[in-house]
């Protein structure tokens, strides 16, 4: 059993990734932390570089139920996702919640409404504080 | 001090509101192209040639400079901050530059290489401002076969020295050599390799080759290795130097200079041998050499001194005898005939307002350079997080958008696709794209002068030989062409093809 996280290192990730680690604590589940890039620019602040990573490891190395981080590069996001939440037969995806603009809304796709609509696990998505 | 007086008038003329805004302008640009990795200043002068044509030639040329001079700066910082070489001639300052920002040096390896470029490209201008005249007066008298033979000594030392291979070299030579020859004979109005097409007898744009290889061949490189793991970014703040950083810094910016600046004069010099050689000097001078790899600032300072000191270098060459030797001088001679300026010994006789105030306009270009840019320094830093698919549509809009508006000639646009398809091939095979683009512009003025020397010796090869300079540039060539090979087999070394990205990336 797995609980998968969508992960950006900021504070929506940051959200996402306290209430991934509740849940599976209270589920006794194993926690996969998801972080993807397009790998499209030569500098990606929501793509956590080495020592982001090795934080990010010590953070949940206090975690019983075993843990797991995976980066990965693809022209998708939603779908990188995705794939992890299919192979690890998840049973929770777990998301932060951006405030859109109007205009953002207008431009840009949004990856939270990907993963809601194409995950095939129950999503939680949180808010910072 | 004739050279002074005229350079005086050149900054008077160079100071008006409109040209200093076309040298703001040039060094913005030269400094955003400079900092993305793949796209160098002899794309952008590419690009900005269509754009130029409606432009006073001495505004283009000021906006060129700036252009020229903002691009080698603008390496440094994504070396220094990204440990990614944004051109070729930062490579060396990426070593102890990196490290430098990795120790939380950042911004003062920023600072020193902003200096350093500042320091360099000004005593290097001034050096121009001194020789240039000088050498264009003995050139004056050089008739037909000694100028041919200087174009040669250009383009065999440029294939033939730079880069490890020649073999790749001559290939990317001989390509650009058959895309100049496409089209009328300049002497005699006969159609050569033109597949019976009226299109292709009138000659092929330069504009067109040029865009197409830098920016159309760039771009399908790019989209061809589209997606990469993003590199890490040292976040920086406001670049400076503390008492001890100015003490260690400015030896190393005067030797760079020394360094940079002749390799950049002389034809095959580039900036890659300077610094290189700048940093290989400084390590050997530094008292405390366990520094070195562990992130000196005299390993940012000379290279960073040097590459700026060499395209300094290059204007001597390009305005004395109208002989380009990198990418970028080459496109910017292209854009002189565009303007139906004829570059040569004469140049300086002929257009000295033009001269002048370039010359003034590139001591501008560099205050403006470190004014703009060490406050600037973490805006540029951020360019690094646009999207490739953003920046390369922009390229390719501007760069279809050029190509078309030289002759409204749809032809063109099959054309620039061609150039665009040669440009990813030389990419992918690593071919050179110096002496390709080399041979585009300089090969027809070759020819030219060949065709001259010949004509008066009534079609006898020994019209070639007849003028002493002519024959001791040819025993130069013979001599760069067969003493490295003999070394090479003395010292009983194989020839190693070591050819990097990096190498490639040379579009300067």
């Amino acid at each position: 059993m797995t609980v998968v996280v969508g992960y950006l290192p900021d504070q929506y990730g940051r959200a996402a990734l306290a209430a991934g680690i509740e849940e599976s604590r209270l589920r006794g589940a194993r926690l996969v932390v998801v972080n993807a890039t397009k790998g499209d620019a030569w500098v990606d602040k929501s793509f956590a570089d080495e020592q982001q990573v090795s934080e990010l490891e010590s953070e949940l190395s206090g975690l019983e139920v075993g843990y797991e981080v995976r980066q990965s590069v693809g022209p998708d996001l939603a779908d990188q996702v995705l794939d992890v939440v299919r192979e690890t037969e998840a049973r929770l995806l777990v998301i932060g919640l951006r405030h859109r603009t109007p205009a953002g809304k207008l431009f840009l796709g949004s990856t939270a409404q990907q993963l809601l609509m194409g995950s095939p696990c129950p999503v939680l998505a949180v808010k910072p504080d | 001090m004739d050279s002074l007086s005229l350079l005086w008038d050149g900054l008077q003329a160079a100071m008006t509101p409109s040209n200093l805004v076309y040298a703001a302008l040039g060094v913005l640009l030269g400094t955003f192209v400079g900092v993305l990795p793949g796209i160098g200043p002899a794309m952008a002068v590419a690009l900005l040639l269509p754009v130029t044509n409606g432009m006073e030639p001495t505004q283009a040329f000021i906006m060129f400079a700036g252009i020229y001079y903002g691009g080698m700066y603008g390496g440094s910082t994504t070396s220094i901050l990204l440990n990614t070489p944004g051109e070729s001639a930062s490579v060396m300052t990426a070593i102890e530059g990196n490290k430098m920002a990795k120790n939380g040096r950042a911004a003062q390896a920023l600072a020193t290489a902003a200096i350093g470029s500042f320091v360099a490209g000004t005593i290097g201008t001034l050096l121009v401002v001194f020789f240039a005249p000088a050498m264009a007066e003995v050139a004056v008298g050089v008739g037909a076969p000694s100028y041919f033979a200087m174009m040669l000594l250009a383009v065999v030392l440029v294939t033939s020295v730079l880069g490890s291979s020649k073999l790749r070299g001559f290939i990317g030579l001989f390509l650009g050599l058959t895309i100049g020859l496409v089209g009328l004979d300049l002497s005699t109005g006969q159609p050569r390799l033109d597949f019976g097409s009226a299109l292709l007898a009138g000659r092929i744009d330069v504009v067109v080759v040029a865009v197409g290889i830098f920016a159309l061949g760039e771009a399908l490189w790019v989209a061809a290795h589209l997606r990469s793991k993003p590199l890490g970014i040292i976040p920086v703040g406001q670049p400076f130097l503390g008492r001890e950083d100015w003490a260690r810094s400015w030896k190393p910016w005067l030797r760079g200079t020394a360094l940079g600046f002749p390799f950049g004069a002389v034809p095959a010099g580039g900036a890659e041998t300077p610094t290189f050689l700048s940093y290989l000097l400084e390590r050997r001078l530094a008292r405390n050499s366990d520094e070195f790899g562990h992130g000196a600032i005299e390993g940012v300072a000379g290279p960073e001194a040097a590459n700026n000191a060499s395209a300094a270098g290059t204007f001597v060459p390009l305005l004395a005898l109208g002989l380009p030797v990198t990418a970028t001088a080459t496109i910017m001679l292209a854009a002189m005939q565009g303007f139906g300026i004829q570059p040569g010994p004469q140049l300086m006789e002929s257009e000295p307002d033009l001269v002048w105030t370039l010359l003034a306009s590139l001591l501008i270009g560099n205050t403006l350079l470190l004014v703009l840019n060490l406050p600037l320094a973490p805006l540029w830093a951020r360019l690094l997080q646009t999207p490739r698919p953003y920046l390369y549509s922009g390229i390719l809009f501007f760069a279809s958008l050029g190509a078309y508006t030289v002759n409204q000639q749809p032809f063109d646009l099959f054309l620039l696709l061609l150039f665009g398809l040669l440009g990813f091939a030389i990419r992918r095979f690593g071919v050179p794209v110096l002496p390709l683009i080399l041979g585009v512009i300089l090969g027809p003025l070759m020819e030219v002068k060949l065709r001259e020397a010949l004509a008066l010796s009534d079609g006898s090869p020994s019209g070639l030989v007849n003028e002493v300079l002519a024959v001791l540039i040819y025993v130069v060539i013979a001599l760069a062409l067969l003493v490295p090979p003999l070394v090479a087999r003395l010292r009983g070394e194989p020839d190693s093809p070591r050819r990097e990205r990096e190498e490639q990336m040379s579009d300067r």
